[in-house]
């Protein structure tokens, strides 16, 4: 036997390909997906068919134009769907910055299978739900550790729902103070996520957009001069995005303060940071984290997920209702919180986020949090170095060290071989990985933002830097094959026409396709 | 001091760090925090128990869970906004597969089978209500009715939003603060025998400021709301807007929206394959024509299916990306980001297992047991099935005002019995008194309703 030759340093991959048709195209009349439970009989005797009481103006006539399919099938087309699909279970997903893709623990997906969480209404008698209110409570009280805030609620479900919460706390809270009309303004800063400046705006602020200065730090004086009475709050994260740590924060929040705002903090880019620095000390008012990236709750193709939102005291009756509360050994949920904005999801949640979050900080343990911290550090830092020595790329602004994530940039690469960043974005495919832009607006030109969490190992930062490089090297000598990527994925280059942008031509279901797409192309 | 090296964390190998922080030209990991000033750092522990391997936490949590009684358990007929369904066991299958479960934002090359998955469900629902255009999915039920009215208020440029009195009164607060302070909100009162809406009040207060008006049907008291084609003759009148919120699983015998004038339809995907979840199991959804109008006015995503360079492939991407906040920030339509996409895929899933002849007989299913339900509480005394006038769906409302007990005491009592009794009403509908709605789908058996008959009779007995 022979050694067999194992030597190249970017992967010899290629994505599942299984062509599969639309669903609607598995349409084979007569066939069937599932049974239902079947009607008893001698229900059937004493109501009849049940439809006749609806008035025949309310009534569908016509079945929906629905597929019948067999249900191997229908398992056969979706299994083949998840193949095309490159979840953070089996890639090094380095390349969504700001997103912290972490290891999702099985366990933790076992445990939410339990009965007794999945099969729980939400309005059941207090009595029959202790245990799920525990977990609430319990998670609460690790986030109160990990931020200085006095009660959280887990409500809101995403960061941006989170925000927008917040933005609606700071209104009722300013309302409540009689100075709701005057205070309309909302500062910001351009590295944030957009949803900041986006909730805001929904919330009837007026936006002010910080820039930041020569160094990447959001400018002090710029604050200064953007603060009035007519401040209602300040929003920022911090790192920004830019994996900068901006060291004058307090003083940020403080000068806020005295103009009368509220500062609220979005902690989307916490992984660095647990059991190192607080929302409390940096003199926040609220922060939230996002359960599904810092604390390892799965992204699900895009949520169902948690933005975990911490006040202090102050503004607890500010909250969404309900909050869980305990006393004597029990927990209860709270409706009566007098100057509550109401709601913002139905019910309490996403339950199962909260329980998969209380697990995986319990499994760590306050020591296994910090190391959590500074591991991502470290891998950030590591791959920093690595990617600067990368011809053609930069990471804008302050030298020395970044916390969790950098933005950096192809700029130079651009200038000399014409290849953006979104062709570098779909040659990574062909290496089985992902690699994402940033959001836009692009301050940081041809931008990418990597954050390697504490999940990989120091071989999986080389193989995704091993890739960075590769791809570099074609833009120099053949940037053809990079312009023309992906070349090993489920499917080719899309077709550049405007079939996205132009009314006529957008198709949003197939429905719409079969309407519009009449001939062949 | 050495550590143990943690499973989740494989670079906490000391040698590997060390030869990181070689390359990086530090001489501690704590060296890369220079940049947080000493009187940020924080000095104390952090009072959270210390860790616990696998075994040991499964074992805590599900001691902690073994607390909580669940619908498996006890018989249910809670409903109220989050309902029990029977879920195919393909449903889980594909929701729990690791692909799924963990992609999250990967591009339409690496993942096209999301971008598929998720075209497929708008095009599925989309038959469901009947309208060429569905999102992708957003929070819940409640975000959905937000962001359809403030849709509406964009397209006609008013700022008056009539709500119906019947709308789920936790829904409405939802509206009411993702609208304020922009929208003025006013209620439309309702007939109290039937759940009917009052045309006369609708009338009076459809003003030239109106922008839409916004009715669940089947609503959330459970009836159904048969004017359809009168309010929305109204509605349309006034050049407002329609809009209204549906259960998706009574849309294979219910009319859907659309056929009734419907200008903006939304709704709940939870019955369609989630599990309850202790409300975790809830996804919104909104639909409307193939309008520029309309589609430039959602601040979702929307997947269109595109050609690629090759013949035969479908490719997928974002229709009209520059409308959302991820390309316009502040200037975008509302805001945009993780949502609920999962469900969404499982809710396609559902429709394409059920099927057009599915659909029809879960509905119908539904109807003869609720009405069953209905009919047998009627027969005890004291006990009046369906307190309101008008044909149901699912839920309906029990008036046990002539029991000489309150919900809450009958609630206790049913407990004891291993039900779950319907939603106390008590606070939010005060008109109807000691009244509770109870919710009865396909999962009821004749013994599961008998039982609640019987154990009823017994508490109203002693």
């Amino acid at each position: 036997m022979q050694r067999i030759k194992r030597t190249s340093k970017t992967r010899d991959f290629h994505q599942a390909k299984w062509n599969e048709p639309i669903v609607f195209e598995l349409h084979q009349p007569g066939e069937k997906g599932v049974e239902l439970p079947p009607v008893n009989e001698q229900i059937v005797s004493a109501v009849g068919d049940g439809v006749s009481v609806i008035p025949d103006t309310m009534k569908r006539n016509e079945k929906p134009n629905l597929p019948e399919i067999g249900q191997a099938r229908i398992l056969r087309h979706y299994v083949r769907l998840s193949q095309e699909t490159l979840g953070s279970d089996f890639n090094v997903e380095i390349g969504q910055g700001t997103c912290t893709m972490k290891y999702i623990p099985k366990i933790n997906e076992l445990l939410i299978r339990d009965p007794k969480m999945m099969e729980l209404h939400p309005l059941q008698d207090e009595g029959t739900v202790q245990g799920m209110l525990e977990i609430f409570h319990n998670l609460d009280l690790c986030m109160r550790e990990i931020s200085g805030m006095d009660y959280f609620s887990f409500q809101p479900s995403s960061g941006t729902q989170a925000l927008f919460t917040m933005a609606s706390i700071v209104r009722k809270y300013h309302e409540t103070r009689g100075e709701g009309d005057q205070r309309d303004e909302i500062i910001t800063t351009i590295f944030s996520h957009p949803s900041q400046a986006a909730t805001a705006a929904v919330k009837g602020y007026k936006i002010i957009t910080l820039h930041p200065d020569e160094n990447g730090f959001p400018d002090i004086e710029k604050l200064k001069a953007a603060v009035s009475e007519r401040t209602a709050g300040f929003v920022v994260a911090n790192p920004e995005d830019t994996g900068i740590f901006n060291p004058k924060i307090k003083e940020f929040t403080d000068i806020v303060h005295e103009a009368g705002g509220l500062c609220f903090y979005d902690q989307a880019n916490a992984n660095g940071l647990l059991g190192i620095t607080r929302a409390k000390e940096a003199g926040f008012d609220m922060c939230f984290f996002n359960l599904h990236k810092t604390f390892a709750a799965p992204h699900m193709c895009g949520g169902p997920a948690t933005g975990a939102l911490g006040v202090i005291a102050e503004l607890r009756d500010y909250l969404p209702a309900p909050i869980v509360e305990h006393q004597d050994g029990k927990y209860s949920l709270q409706y009566d919180l007098k100057h509550s904005i109401g709601k913002v999801r139905s019910f309490h949640g996403v339950a199962q986020t909260v329980l998969r979050s209380y697990a995986w900080i319990r499994a760590l343990g306050p020591d296994g949090l910090k190391e959590v911290a500074k591991i991502a550090v470290l891998n950030n830092n590591y791959m920093y170095h690595k990617v600067l020595a990368i011809r053609g790329a930069s990471a804008p602004y302050v030298k020395g060290h970044r916390l969790e994530q950098v933005r950096y940039s192809w700029e130079q690469m651009a200038n000399e071989t014409g290849v953006t960043t979104e062709d570098v974005t779909r040659r990574m495919t062909d290496f089985g990985l992902h690699y994402w832009t940033s959001h836009h607006p692009y301050i940081v030109p041809q931008p990418f933002t990597l954050e390697p969490t504490e999940s990989y190992s120091k071989e999986d930062l080389d193989e995704y830097i091993h890739a960075l490089e590769q791809i570099s090297k074609e833009a120099y000598e053949n940037p053809e094959i990079v312009k023309t990527a992906p070349h090993n994925s489920t499917i080719h280059k899309m077709d550049e026409q405007d079939f996205l942008d132009d009314p006529e031509k957008w198709c949003i279901t197939w429905r719409s396709y079969l309407k519009k797409a009449k001939t062949e192309c | 001091m050495s550590q143990k090296v943690h499973p989740y964390i494989p670079n906490m190998v000391p040698e590997v760090q060390a030869e990181m922080l070689k390359v990086i030209g530090a001489e501690s990991i704590m060296e890369l925090y220079s940049c947080i000033p000493d009187e940020l750092k924080l000095k104390e522990e952090m009072n959270i128990p210390p860790a616990l391997t696998e075994y040991e936490l499964r074992r805590h949590i599900e001691g902690i869970l073994n607390k909580n009684t669940s619908t498996k358990e006890y018989v249910n007929f809670l409903g109220a906004g989050c309902w029990q369904h029977f879920i195919p066991a393909v449903c889980d299958e594909v929701n729990q597969r690791s692909e799924f479960l963990t992609a999250y934002a990967g591009e339409p090359y690496e993942d096209h089978g999301r971008f598929q998955a998720l075209f497929e469900y708008q095009s599925l629902v989309a038959e469901l209500v009947d309208m060429d255009v569905v999102n992708v999915p957003t929070f819940d039920w409640g975000q959905a009715a937000s962001t359809s009215v403030r849709m509406a208020a964009r397209i006609t440029g008013r700022k008056k939003i009539l709500l119906a009195n019947t709308v789920a009164p936790e829904r409405s607060k939802i509206i009411i603060n993702y609208g304020t302070p922009e929208l003025q909100f006013e209620f439309v009162e309702f007939n109290t025998e039937t759940g009917a809406m009052d045309l006369t009040d609708l009338q009076a207060k459809l003003t030239e400021d109106v922008a839409a008006v916004y009715f669940e049907n089947p609503s959330y008291l459970g009836f159904i709301e048969v004017q359809g084609p009168e309010i929305s003759k109204l509605v349309k009148e006034n050049d407002s807007l329609l809009v209204v919120g549906v259960d998706p699983i009574s849309l294979g015998v219910i009319a859907p929206p659309s056929q009734y004038g419907a200008d903006i339809v939304c709704g709940d995907l939870q019955p369609l394959g989630m599990h309850m979840n202790f409300s975790g199991g809830q996804a919104g959804f909104i639909a409307t024509r193939d309008e520029v109008e309309f589609v430039q006015e959602y601040p979702s995503r929307l997947f269109g299916i595109v050609p690629t360079v090759k013949e035969g492939e479908y490719g997928f991407g974002d229709v009209f990306y520059d409308r959302t906040s991820f390309a316009l920030r502040e200037k975008g339509k509302e805001s945009v980001g993780t949502q609920t996409a999962l469900w969404g895929i499982t809710a396609g899933v559902y429709l394409a297992l059920l099927g057009p002849e599915g659909m029809q007989e879960v509905g119908q299913t539904i109807m003869q047991n609720s009405q069953y339900a209905a009919q047998q509480l009627s027969q005890i005394e004291g006990v009046k099935g369906s307190r309101l006038h008008s044909p149901f769906f699912k839920e309906f409302i029990v008036d046990f005002n002539q029991t000489g007990l309150t919900v809450k005491e009958i609630n206790e009592k049913l407990l004891e019995k291993k039900i779950f009794g319907g939603k106390d009403l008590s606070e939010e509908f005060h008109e109807f008194g000691q009244s509770a709605l109870f919710c009865v789908t396909e999962v009821h058996t004749k013994e599961d309703i008998d039982h609640l008959i019987q154990s009823i009779k017994e508490i109203l007995t002693k």
